[in-house]
């Protein structure tokens, strides 16, 4: 017993090095490619006209509907072959796969919460007159935002387990790290150590992002009724469906 | 009002004052198959506060979203002060304006909804100051400065800084009136803007609408349940029935003498 709490203390600060680092880069550069990704085509899938719509749709639905694991031998031995260009590097093209990846499901998130702001304040904006764009910045999206945030946490926590396939581009994250250490102190300690490493990750990321909805929430003073129906789209979004549309355009 | 290059010059006729504020000529709007709205034709004049009064789905709604453009027309048109509001005639042929040009009539009509619709994400103030701010280009402290007077016409000049949450009803449908003011518009449209309210919140809403026609030339198209409310405020009540005007009448008549067999009965209905 003592033994294996002194593997485990010795796989734990191995893990905490390099991998550690490559899990946080991959996960931190696909949070931020997937908000944008997410919004760009969210927005486009809400406010786009009929065409922008239509091929907003096609991308989301084929990142969706698509592994993972293949866009990211993809996009790091095919797409070098493609373009003429040199590889993109592990590091860029994990980013690049899991922004893409998450993003596409972010997307829905991101239009089922404009879709959830009611009519009348898309309509109000209208009667005063103001522009798109004001009416998106200062009316509609921080509304939205808040309604967003619960599925972009479930996201985030799925993102941080999601790094685990970054290895298979050479990167080496806490998954191949442990892989590693375990020829040293053997399965058990190795493994747990990484679970531990992913379980705080995924802890930390996910209070911060309740920490930021309930701070939404309470600047607009929104209802028990809301937050719940943004919980439950943030649910169906994560099995795979699409928030019902119960109000809004 | 800012001049706008894509703005069409208007003609000397249509700009001067012998035409109306508002002008439906021929409005056709179908949802659908459904037809809402069929030829229908009837003049605002400047300064004149209409009633429209109808059975529920009569088209009474429809007819001031279409003049919100919040509803697109499927045939005819509406003139506002001549100019045309979402579609023009050229050559005879009815073409679609663009946006741009849409948004410059439009900032001339201001709306109250039944629903308030006060920004969550904002203070009683911000609400009112948004649009001025962003839309008129005015100056953060002008405009913090009109609202407030605003707010003071309504009563609610304390609440400045409050959250729309924190206010009753009846005072978040007043201040929703102070943000279509602050816009300084036109016309206003009212759409049954006292139907959600508890019966003991309705007076002070009525009153701050009574306040603002008597102090203002705004132009105002009303759709109300409150008869009484209609003939203190409106010089013309416009009986709907059927997508079209049944009758209309200055507001004794109408109420006291009604032409109509349908009319009668739908004001024994509502009195
Ligand atoms: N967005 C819509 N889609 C389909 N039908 C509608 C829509 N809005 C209104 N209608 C229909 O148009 C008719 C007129 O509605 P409305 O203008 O709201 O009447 P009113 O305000 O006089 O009660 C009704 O039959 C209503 O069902
Ligand atoms: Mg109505």
């Amino acid at each position: 017993m003592t033994e294996f709490f002194s593997d485990l203390g010795t796989a734990l600060p191995r893990l905490l090095g390099e991998g550690l680092r490559d899990t946080l880069l991959s996960f931190l550069g696909g949070a931020v490619l997937m908000v944008i990704v997410a919004v760009v085509l969210g927005v486009a899938m809400h406010q786009g006209p009929r065409w922008l719509r239509v091929v907003a749709r096609v991308v989301v639905e084929f990142f969706r509907g698509t592994s993972l694991v293949v866009q990211l031998f993809f996009l790091f031995y095919v797409l070098p072959n493609l373009t003429g260009l040199g590889s993109l590097g592990g590091t860029w093209t994990a980013i690049l796969a899991l922004g893409l990846n998450y993003g596409a499901y972010g997307a829905e998130v991101v239009r089922g919460s404009l879709n959830a702001v009611p009519a009348g304040q898309w309509e109000t904006a209208t009667a005063l007159s103001m522009p798109w764009a004001t009416k998106m910045r200062r009316i509609i999206w921080p509304q939205a935002w808040a309604l967003m945030l619960p599925g972009f946490n479930n996201l985030m926590v799925m993102l941080v387990k999601g790094t685990a396939v970054v290895g298979l581009v050479l990167l080496n994250d806490l998954t191949f790290e442990s892989e590693q250490v375990r020829r040293e102190v053997g399965t058990w300690p190795a493994f747990l150590a990484a679970l531990l490493i992913y379980f705080v990750i995924a802890w930390v990321v996910s209070l911060a992002l309740r920490a930021l909805e309930a701070r939404a929430q309470r600047r607009l003073g929104l209802g028990d009724f809301e937050v719940r129906k943004a919980r439950q789209d943030a649910d169906q979004v994560m099995a795979g469906g699409v928030p019902d549309d119960q109000d809004g355009r | 009002m800012p001049t706008d290059p894509d703005h069409r010059p208007t003609t000397d006729a249509r700009t001067s004052e012998e035409e109306p504020r508002v002008r439906f000529e021929d409005v056709h709007k179908k949802f659908g198959r459904t037809t809402v709205l069929e030829d229908l034709n009837f003049v605002v004049g400047r300064g004149e506060r209409v009633t429209l009064i109808g059975p529920s789905g009569s088209g009474k709604t429809t007819i001031l979203r279409l003049l919100m453009t919040l509803e697109t027309l499927t045939g005819g048109y509406i003139w506002v002060d001549g100019d045309p509001l979402t579609h023009d005639r050229r050559d005879g042929k009815r073409v679609e304006l663009r946006p741009k040009q849409v948004a410059q009539v439009r900032k001339r009509i201001g709306m109250v909804f039944q629903q308030f619709n006060l920004f969550p994400n904002m203070t009683v103030l911000q609400n009112i100051v948004e649009a001025p701010v962003h839309v008129l280009g005015q100056s953060r402290e002008q405009a913090a400065e009109n609202a407030l007077s605003l707010l003071e016409k309504v009563g609610l000049r304390e609440r400045a800084d409050a959250h729309p949450t924190e206010l009753s009803g009846g005072q978040q449908q007043r201040v929703a009136i102070a943000r279509a003011l602050a816009m300084d518009p036109e016309i206003l449209l009212l759409d049954e803007v006292t139907s959600a309210l508890d019966p003991e919140l309705v007076g002070d809403v009525l009153n701050v609408l009574k306040d603002v026609a008597a102090s203002t030339d705004i132009t105002m198209l009303i759709v109300t349940h409150e008869m009484q409310f209609a003939r203190d405020v409106s010089n013309r009540v416009m009986m709907f029935d059927g997508g079209r005007v049944l009758e209309e009448a200055p507001p004794e008549q109408l109420f006291s003498n009604p032409q109509h067999e349908r009319t009668q009965k739908f004001l024994e209905a509502v009195v």
